[in-house]
């Protein structure tokens, strides 16, 4: 009779174990073969738990989905691309530690539910990959910005807020820029984003890169972290794809 | 013979087990009107948030039944739930319903008004106000996260405005207040004849409190008020009717922690995914739905919490 029992259970998990062992999408999601060349090329993506990406299990306000990406313990980071499988626009965003940890943390306009993805690049050429699914009821990416409802929203374009939390161990910074990120999708109002990003100290090194897609929240906020205290005259650079620029001193 | 009643009882209560309660399509909320005092009625909903198997029967309704007519406070998530109510209203009393009391502007509270379009229908501005902005939207959405049960529900806005004060209707001397917090507008109705408070959604017992339009400083002034009033029992929104005020206390230590957690965190300059990732405390966690709303709450409020932390940057 037990036997019996194993050879049943034994039944059941027997597709779950050839998934698994064929290197497939651990999210299960239905695009990922299709979408794969299209974010690494012919990169080979390894599923890799030291990519952790963080999130709600429920996008309870589509226009604004938190999300953290993290990466412990996976030396020599190249870039990481952030993407959401079933979105109508499927690139996130991309960014560069250098210099920053290699975590960050913003919010995402989601159109339905959706795996949420970082690939990691590392110096080997590998993608390490990790994810969350975020259901979401939609209507993020087709709806227009709430700021175009304000007519002085053009007055605040591209102005930054910031604050620092800091001690010797670890220092956080957190902005804010005002953009209304529009996705084209919204009719009659064609896409509107910021498309580069890059924090310098005050001698111009480059501590952290951003490429910013579509998807990003309007008036983005973001989160970034650093070893020790931030680097001194911390200055947040960029332009939209407008070719408005942004400079604000973001740290002392 | 006897095989063949086991085999027929097995399919059927496969299919059942298959297809949930409304294979049968009967779509019964089995609403059934508890009696609080000699004239006055709640149904109670379920502890839950919408879902296919509940059909949106989450929320307390309630009637009082006046020399007059029968008055009515919420019409519930949908015309079915609505239908049903007026149904079970007249097996209790050939009465006609002669008032309708939207409490507020959430769906579960008047989508029902459909099964009474021909009664006058009042609420406050704030609430008349969002019906119409909203109404269609909140349709939507209760028919995408309760399927059929929704069916043919459409929006019907309250079209008469009342202010606060007494409303004597049949024998029974009403006072309505108008308050707010959980919605831009939250009415709460004492009967002074009876004893009975309906705090509608200002009070949560043992659910957790929702927030999607909540201004907390103005919910807790609400509170403050609620406390204040000579009540024998009071109907909460959601959870059941108590004859204290340890409903009203509880939903406020819980938007006390919510206030205090967001703001704490805020401060600390904390991401949302990572307070997303806090516990809820030990005398919070028994309470129905508190992980799901505390995730809700983060996503209406922890924004506001933080843009006050952030400075404008220098060039």
């Amino acid at each position: 009779m037990r036997r019996i029992h194993r050879l049943v259970l034994g039944l059941f998990l027997l597709p779950a174990l050839a998934l698994a062992e064929a290197g497939d999408d651990p999210l299960g999601s239905p695009a990922w073969l299709d979408l794969k060349p299209y974010f690494v090329g012919n990169g080979r993506v390894v599923f890799d738990d030291r990519v952790k990406v963080s999130g709600p299990r429920f996008a309870e306000d589509s226009m604004n989905v938190p999300v953290g990406v993290r990466i412990e313990n996976l030396p020599g980071i190249e870039r990481v691309l952030v993407v959401a499988d079933l979105n109508p626009i499927t690139k996130i965003l991309e960014f560069s530690p250098r210099g920053a940890l290699p975590a960050l943390y913003f919010r995402i306009k989601l159109q339905q539910a959706t795996p949420v993805r970082a690939l990691v690049l590392t110096k080997d050429g590998v993608w390490h990959a990790d994810g969350i699914w975020i259901d979401a009821t939609g209507g993020g990416c087709t709806a227009p910005s709430t700021g175009r409802g304000d007519p002085n929203w053009t007055r605040t374009l591209g102005s930054v807020q910031s604050q620092v939390w800091e001690n010797d161990q670890q220092s956080r910074l957190k902005l804010k820029i005002m953009h209304p990120m529009d996705t084209g999708l919204a009719a009659g109002i064609p896409a509107f984003y910021i498309e580069q990003l890059a924090l310098r100290d005050e001698t111009g090194r480059e501590w952290m890169r951003l490429k910013v897609y579509e998807p990003v929240s309007e008036n983005p906020v973001f989160s970034f972290d650093f070893p020790g205290r931030t680097p001194p005259g911390l200055t947040l650079v960029g332009h939209d794809n407008n070719g408005n620029t942004i400079n604000a001193k973001v740290a002392k | 013979m006897k095989l063949r009643a086991i085999f027929l009882l097995l399919v059927s209560w496969l299919a059942s087990w298959l297809f949930g309660a409304a294979w049968a399509g009967d779509f019964d909320y089995h609403l059934d009107p508890y009696r609080l005092t000699e004239d006055t009625y709640v149904f109670i909903g379920k502890a839950e948030d919408f879902t296919r198997q509940n059909g949106g029967n989450i929320v307390n309704t309630a009637f009082i039944v006046t020399a007059d007519g029968v008055v009515v406070i919420d019409t519930g998530s949908t015309r079915r739930y609505g239908e049903q109510m007026r149904e079970a209203i007249a097996g209790v009393t050939p009465k006609p319903v002669t008032h309708v009391f939207n409490t507020h502007d959430h769906p579960d509270h008047f989508l029902g008004n459909q099964a009474f379009k021909d009664v006058p229908i009042y609420a406050l501005p704030e609430t008349i106000a969002g019906e119409q902005a909203m109404g269609n939207a909140f349709a939507d959405n209760v028919y995408r996260l309760a399927g059929d049960w929704a069916e043919g529900t459409e929006p019907v806005p309250a079209k008469h405005a009342v202010k606060a004060g007494h409303m004597p209707i049949g024998g029974h001397d009403l006072e309505i207040f108008a308050w707010g917090g959980h919605t831009a507008g939250d009415m709460a109705i004492f009967d002074h004849t009876t004893g009975v408070l309906f705090a509608a959604d200002l009070v949560f017992y043992n659910r957790a409190a929702t927030t999607p339009h909540a201004v907390l400083a103005n919910w807790f002034a609400s509170l403050d008020r609620i406390q204040k009033i000579p009540f024998k029992v009071m109907v909460p929104g959601h959870g059941l009717p108590v004859m204290d005020a340890r409903a009203i206390e509880q939903t406020r230590s819980y938007l006390h922690w919510l206030d205090r957690t967001l703001r704490e965190a805020a401060k600390n300059g904390a991401e949302m995914t990572e307070v997303l990732a806090q516990p809820i405390p030990p005398e919070f966690s028994g309470i129905a739905l508190v992980a799901s709303e505390y995730a809700r709450s983060i996503a209406h409020l922890y924004r506001s919490y933080e843009a006050q932390t952030l400075l404008p940057a220098g060039h």
